[in-house]
């Protein structure tokens, strides 16, 4: 079966809801940075597959890069996020997010 | 519309498949190391699913940096919050967060079939933008960065420095007081 951008979009759906569902239905926060990792990459794959099918037979380089800076975006929130979690277990000994309720009204 | 070859929509196929069975086991999975060791997967399945779409680069930036850099971190992190007795437990709220994702993915499903996807002609893009599907995209990424009057120069050198930034607040973070 030949595959258009609709294979590819659908993929980035499936994928990007599985990542929200997980990242909603956590208690451990790495898990839940996890689940974002997966929802970025469902993202991304959307924008490869719309410069890749814009122009016929041509890749439009502009999704490219794109995608490029989610990927570095992607990392900075990685390192700062996770350099969080540690934190928060070396202070509070529990990386389960619903006992880190100090904020909550 | 454009449909790809068979080579192209075999990858697809297998790569979509894997992927998406790595990213319901990224969930579902009890063991949180096991649940990083398929995100992994996942990763590179996506690597694999950029190579079908004739994205060379893109292909090896995704596992340069994420299965090289940030499943490392992941992993690390794993380890020094180790959890073993609640793994990687549901909340109470579980049932409601499905009910949402599915309807969501439901109608994302449906909007992506029912659109028209239209294309446009090679002459309105700009030619410094734009590369043949069987030809390497690296040098033509690079054009396209730094192309002097459709380029992302100034994106590029702000991506710079939030980088440095986000190491810079990482090492405060996580430092002895």
């Amino acid at each position: 079966m030949e595959v258009d951008i609709t294979h590819y979009l659908v993929l980035s759906g499936i994928l990007f809801s599985i990542g929200l569902f997980g990242a909603l239905s956590k208690h451990n926060a790495v898990g839940i940075l996890m689940c974002i990792e997966i929802m970025l990459n469902a993202a991304n794959i959307a924008v490869v597959a719309f410069s890749r099918f814009l122009v016929e037979d041509t890749v439009v380089l502009t999704g490219h890069v794109f995608a490029l800076f989610v990927i570095v975006v992607a990392a900075a929130e990685a390192a700062v996020g996770l350099a969080i979690v540690i934190t928060l277990y070396r202070n509070r000994e529990t990386v389960d997010v619903e006992k880190v309720d100090s904020m909550k009204g | 519309m454009e449909q790809l070859g068979t080579g192209e929509s075999v990858a697809f196929w297998i790569f979509a498949v894997l992927g998406v069975t790595a990213a319901i086991g990224v969930v579902a999975v009890k063991n949180l190391f096991r649940a990083a060791l398929l995100l992994v997967f996942c990763f590179f399945t996506v690597a694999g699913i950029y190579g079908s779409l004739s994205a060379d680069f893109m292909a090896v930036a995704q596992v340069l940096v994420y299965m090289g850099a940030i499943s490392v971190l992941i992993i690390f992190a794993v380890m020094l919050t180790r959890d073993l007795r609640h793994g990687n437990p549901f909340n109470r709220g579980w049932a409601w967060a499905l009910v949402i994702c599915a309807a969501l993915m439901g109608l994302l499903v449906f909007v992506f079939i029912d659109t028209s996807w239209p294309t446009i002609e090679a002459t309105q893009v700009e030619a410094v933008n734009q590369v043949g599907k069987d030809e390497a995209t690296t040098s033509a990424i690079a054009e396209s960065i730094f192309d002097k009057d459709f380029g992302f120069l100034l994106p590029f050198e702000i991506a710079a420095a939030m980088i440095l930034a986000a190491v810079i607040g990482a090492i405060a973070l996580v430092r002895d007081k």
